[in-house]
C-alpha cells in the first residue's frame, strides 16, 4: 500500500508540491481527517481550527502557483502543516498552556517562531496537549486531558511535549514545534519514535514562548527524519532583538551542511559518559543504545569512555534553578490583566491567593511553593546560590569532555514509555525520569533524540546526541550517520 | 544547607500568594519533603571558589536602537482582561 500522504516526511512531500502531484489543501485535508479518525485515542490536540487551516493551505496553494509562473523558488515549509505546543503565541488563537489560568487566553500576537514559520508559508496547525506550563514528564499534568502515546494508549507520550510528540507520531501533523527545559522535546520524542531536537541556548528566539525557566527554555522541532528537523530549525533560529538572551550568529543552512560532512568522511569521536550507562537504566533500553553505538563503530567512528561527573547532582540543581525561575515567571498570573480571576475575592490581595489557588493545577503550585521557598530570605545562598555553582561544575563537565570529543553518546530516557497513572502521585520519581536530558539545559547545549528501536513489548526506544555549543550542524551529521543505516523512523503505529 | 524540617509550607503558601486547602498542605508537605531531602545531596558537592552559572552564555548590554515602533493597540492589550472599562482594566478597591 502506498503511504498515506499524513506520514510522510517534509522532504518527500515539498517534492510532491513542487512536481504539482499533490496540492498543500490535499496535505492538509489528509492530515484533518486522520487527525478526526485518531484523536479520540490519542488526544494531542487541546483545539484545532479547521477552517483556518484549509484556508491557509490554500493561500499556500495560491502562492506556489504564483511563484511557478514567475520561476521563483519557495521554502521547503511552503504548504506543509506544522503543529504548535499550546504554550507558543499564535495570532488569533488560542494559548492555554494546558491550564485553567489561560483557558479564554487568545493570543493578541505571534511568537517569533510563529511568524518566521508563516513566512517560509508552513501552515499553523492546531493547539498541541501539554503538562500545564511545561511542567511535567509524561503531559498528565494537563488540566485538560492526559495525551496516549500512539504505539500503546495505555501508557503516556513523555512530556511535556506530549501532545508535539503524538500528533507527529501519529499521522496528525507532518512535523511539530515544543519546548525543552528539562528534556520536554527530546524525552516524548523518544517515547515516540520520532526526532527531537533542542537547539543551543539563544540559537531560537523564546519571544512569544510562555516563560517556564527563561535559562533553560529553548523552542525546537518534533520531525520524522533528521533532515526535517534541520529545515524546521533553519526556519525558526536567528537572532530576534525582542529576545535579548537570542545570541547574534549567522544561521548556517543546516541540510547543506550535513551534506557537505557526508561527503568529507569525517569520521566522528563520540564520547560515552560512564554516569549514563548506571543504576536506573532498563536494560532493554541499554541494548538498544549499544547496538546504535556499535553501529557507529562499524561506520569507523571512533568511541570513547569520558567522564561527566557531577552527573548525579543534576536533578537536584534543575529543581532549585528551574522552580526558583517558574516562580519568578508565573508571578504574573495575579488575575488583573489576563488569565482566570477569581469571581469571590473580597479585596485586591484576597484576588491573588484565590486566582492563583483556582487557576493552578496541583504540581504547578507545587514547583512555584519550591522555588518560592529556595528564594526566600535566609535560603538563598543555601539552595540557589549553590546550585547555580552546581550548575557551573556540570557546564565544566561537558566543556572538558568535548576536549576529547566530537559528540556524547546516551540514552534519552531511562525507560521505555511507562504506564498512565504510574508516577502521577509521586513527583520525585516522575523528576527522575529526566536524569539523561536535563545537563544539557543546564549547559546550554544542543542536543537530539532519535530513534534506535523497539523493546520486546514494541515500544519506541530513542538515542540522544548531545553536541558542542552552537555546532548544531555537526550535531545533525552525527545523527544523520547513524538515522541512515536503519529505517526505524519508517515504523508507524497501529491506530 | 537547611534541614528539610525547616521548611515551613505555610509561610512558604503565603510569600508565593496561594491559598492552599487542608488536602493540598498535607500532600504537599509530604511531596515536598522528600523532594528536598533528595535536594539536600548538594552538600556532598565541593563548590568553594567556583563561580555561580545565572545562564549558559550569558549576554550583557543588550541595546535596542532608540526607533519608536506600534506595540499593542488598546483594543489588543484589553482583549484578555478578566474586566474592563473604558481602555482600563478594573480591578478591586485597593484604597479606601
Amino acid at each position: 500500500m502506498a503511504q498515506e500522504l499524513f506520514n510522510k516526511s517534509i522532504s518527500e512531500l515539498s517534492q510532491l508540491l513542487a512536481r504539482g502531484e499533490v496540492s498543500s489543501l490535499e496535505l492538509m485535508q489528509s492530515v484533518v481527517a486522520r487527525t478526526k479518525a485518531v484523536e479520540d485515542r490519542v488526544r494531542a490536540f487541546n483545539s484545532f481550527d479547521e477552517p483556518d487551516a484549509l484556508s491557509q493551505a490554500r493561500a499556500s496553494d495560491e502562492r506556489r502557483a504564483k511563484a511557478r509562473a514567475a520561476g521563483t523558488a519557495v521554502h521547503a515549509l511552503e504548504g506543509i502543516p506544522i503543529g504548535i505546543k499550546d504554550v507558543i503565541s499564535v495570532a488569533g488563537q488560542p494559548l492555554t498552556a494546558a491550564s485553567r489560568m489561560l483557558a479564554n487566553f487568545v493570543s493578541p500576537y505571534d511568537a517569533t517562531v510563529t511568524r518566521k514559520l508563516k513566512a517560509a508559508g508552513a501552515i499553523c496547525w492546531g493547539r498541541l496537549n501539554l503538562d500545564e506550563f511545561a511542567m511535567g514528564s509524561s503531559t498528565e499534568n494537563s488540566a485538560f486531558g492526559v495525551t496516549s502515546n500512539p504505539w500503546d494508549v495505555e501508557r503516556v507520550p513523555g512530556g511535556s511535549s506530549g501532545g508535539s510528540a503524538a500528533s507527529v507520531a501519529a499521522g496528525e501533523a507532518i512535523a511539530s514545534l515544543g519546548s525543552d527545559t528539562g528534556g520536554s522535546i527530546r524525552q516524548p520524542a523518544a517515547l515516540c519514535n520520532i526526532v527531537g531536537l533542542k537547539p543551543s541556548y539563544g540559537r531560537v528566539s523564546r519571544y512569544g514562548l510562555i516563560a517556564f525557566a527563561s535559562s533553560l527554555d529553548q523552542i525546537g522541532p518534533f520531525a520524522r527524519s533528521v533532515e526535517d528537523a534541520a529545515t524546521v530549525l533553519g526556519a525558526i533560529s536567528g537572532h530576534d532583538p525582542k529576545d535579548s538572551t537570542s545570541l547574534k550568529m549567522e544561521v548556517p543552512d543546516y541540510n547543506k551542511g550535513i551534506a557537505d560532512l557526508a561527503k568529507s568522511g569525517r569520521k566522528w569521536k563520540l564520547g560515552i559518559p560512564k554516569e549514563y550507562f548506571g543504576e536506573g537504566l532498563d536494560p532493554e533500553v541499554g541494548a538498544a543504545v549499544q547496538a546504535a553505538i556499535d553501529e557507529y563503530r562499524k561506520q569507523g567512528c571512533e568511541i570513547r569512555e569520558v567522564s561527566l561527573p557531577h552527573t548525579k547532582y543534576a536533578i537536584a540543581a534543575y529543581y532549585i534553578i528551574a522552580t526558583a525561575e517558574c516562580s519568578s515567571n508565573l508571578a504574573r498570573f495575579d488575575g488583573v490583566r489576563y488569565g482566570h480571576r477569581s469571581k469571590d475575592a473580597k479585596d485586591a490581595l484576597d484576588l491573588y491567593f484565590k486566582t492563583r489557588a483556582e487557576g493552578f493545577g496541583p504540581e504547578v503550585k507545587r514547583r512555584i511553593i519550591l522555588g518560592t521557598y529556595v528564594l526566600s530570605s535566609g535560603y538563598y545562598d543555601a539552595y540557589y546560590l549553590r546550585a547555580q555553582k552546581v550548575r557551573t561544575l556540570i557546564r565544566r563537565d561537558f566543556l572538558e569532555a568535548y576536549k576529547q570529543v566530537d559528540a556524547i553518546v546516551t540514552p534519552t530516557s531511562p525507560t521505555p514509555a511507562f504506564k498512565k497513572g504510574e508516577k502521577a502521585a509521586n513527583p520525585l520519581a516522575m523528576y527522575l525520569n529526566d536524569i539523561y536530558t536535563i545537563g544539557v539545559n543546564l549547559a546550554g547545549l544542543p542536543g537530539i533524540s532519535i530513534p534506535c528501536g523497539f523493546t520486546g513489548g514494541g515500544l519506541p526506544v530513542g538515542l540522544q546526541v548531545i553536541g558542542q555549543p552552537f555546532k548544531e550542524t555537526e550535531l545533525l551529521a552525527v545523527a544523520r550517520t547513524y538515522e541512515e543505516r536503519n529505517d526505524w523512523r519508517m515504523r508507524f503505529p497501529k491506530l | 544547607m537547611p534541614k528539610p524540617e525547616d521548611f515551613n509550607l505555610d509561610h512558604v503558601a503565603e510569600l508565593a500568594r496561594i491559598n492552599l486547602t487542608a488536602e493540598e498542605k498535607a500532600r504537599f508537605a509530604s511531596q515536598l519533603g522528600d523532594v528536598l531531602a533528595y535536594i539536600a545531596q548538594l552538600n556532598e558537592v565541593n563548590v568553594e571558589g567556583v563561580e555561580p552559572t545565572a545562564h549558559a552564555f550569558p549576554v550583557v548590554n543588550v541595546w535596542a536602537d532608540d526607533v519608536p515602533e506600534a506595540g499593542l493597540s488598546v483594543e489588543d492589550a484589553l482583549r484578555n482582561a478578566p474586566e474592563k472599562r473604558d481602555n482600563m482594566f478594573v480591578v478591586p478597591r485597593v484604597v479606601e
